[in-house]
């Protein structure tokens, strides 16, 4: 049997909407010694199995929906 | 005032909100699960409680959003019946876009949970009637998502149209204009990250939050 399908969908902070953990992360990144480390965002990875044929535009009203919050969030798909 | 409290899994001010309407206007509050698809008839007020509706998961309010009785609170607040998110019931409300903006995670990363200082901002809606613009009142907060954001054009439109609230008199989590809680346009819905029915009685340490649900039964009868 086929593996399924799959999507994968990155859900980031829009420019310009201040990432607090980001700002955390790349702090402790400088405690630790890291030099050269500029700005850092962090963001969520979204994995989906999805049936044969599903379309991109079926995966993108899943992510304006519910996956991200447009209001701060942008998104990205990958998927075959 | 004919009331109702919606229930979702990880609310836990459920009962403190009902506790308050049930005192203040002398009759409780139906008790709404969110996996109910209609609100019980002729509801003036609908309350969506604090806590961790699903847990957080996703994002705060994201899935509580989408449940299926949530449906029916915007159809509600579309027919102009008066709706009041609590916390978490204020990131609902932006999640399900009754609200606009978001609530971001607290600027200084940690869970903030102690009484604030708040400015009355517009002391003209259903809910703060009973407060004096520019009064100040002390009521609790208890979150760790409550960073509002919006969009420049959308914070100047919310302070244009006196859709403003609630600010904070001190800082607090990173609110952009330090906004504590917006109306609707409509001015039928509020959102606020404090806690008014955690005031209501002497022995709470105060009653800054019982003016909240006077002004909505004076208003709604």
């Amino acid at each position: 049997m086929a593996a399924p399908m799959k999507a994968t969908v990155t859900v980031t902070l829009k420019n310009g909407v201040l990432d607090p953990q980001g700002r955390a992360i790349e702090s402790a990144l400088k405690g630790l010694g890291f030099e050269g480390v500029g700005d850092v965002r962090a963001g969520k990875i979204i994995e989906l199995e999805l049936a044969d044929g599903t379309s991109r535009e079926t995966v993108e009203a899943m992510a304006r929906q519910l996956l991200a919050n447009t209001v701060i969030e942008n998104f990205r798909i990958e998927m075959p | 005032m004919k009331a109702a409290v919606i229930v979702f899994p990880g609310s836990n001010c459920d009962r403190d909100l009902a506790d308050a309407i049930t005192k203040v206007t002398g009759t409780a509050p139906q008790m709404v699960w969110h996996a109910e698809t209609s609100l019980p008839e002729g509801l003036d007020f609908i309350g969506i409680p604090g806590g961790f509706s699903y847990g957080d998961y996703l994002r705060s309010g994201a899935m509580a959003a989408r449940s299926p009785v949530m449906q029916a609170v915007v159809a509600a607040a579309g027919e102009g019946r008066t709706v009041l998110g609590i916390c978490n019931g204020f990131q609902v409300l932006t999640e399900t876009g009754l609200l606009p903006g978001a609530l971001m995670r607290n600027a200084g990363l940690n869970f903030v949970c102690r009484e604030v200082r708040l400015e009355v901002v517009n002391s003209q809606s259903i809910f703060t009637s009973r407060y004096a613009a520019g009064e100040t009142v002390t009521i609790p907060v208890a979150h760790h998502d409550g960073n509002y954001f919006a969009d420049e054009d959308t914070l100047n439109r919310l302070e244009g149209e006196g859709r403003v609230a609630f600010r904070y008199a001190e800082p607090v989590n990173g609110s952009a204009r330090a906004i504590a809680g917006i109306l609707n346009d409509a001015g039928n819905v509020l959102g606020m990250m404090p806690h008014p029915e955690r005031l209501i009685e002497d022995a709470q340490g105060g009653t800054d939050g019982r003016r909240m649900f006077e002004a909505a039964q004076a208003a709604l009868g």
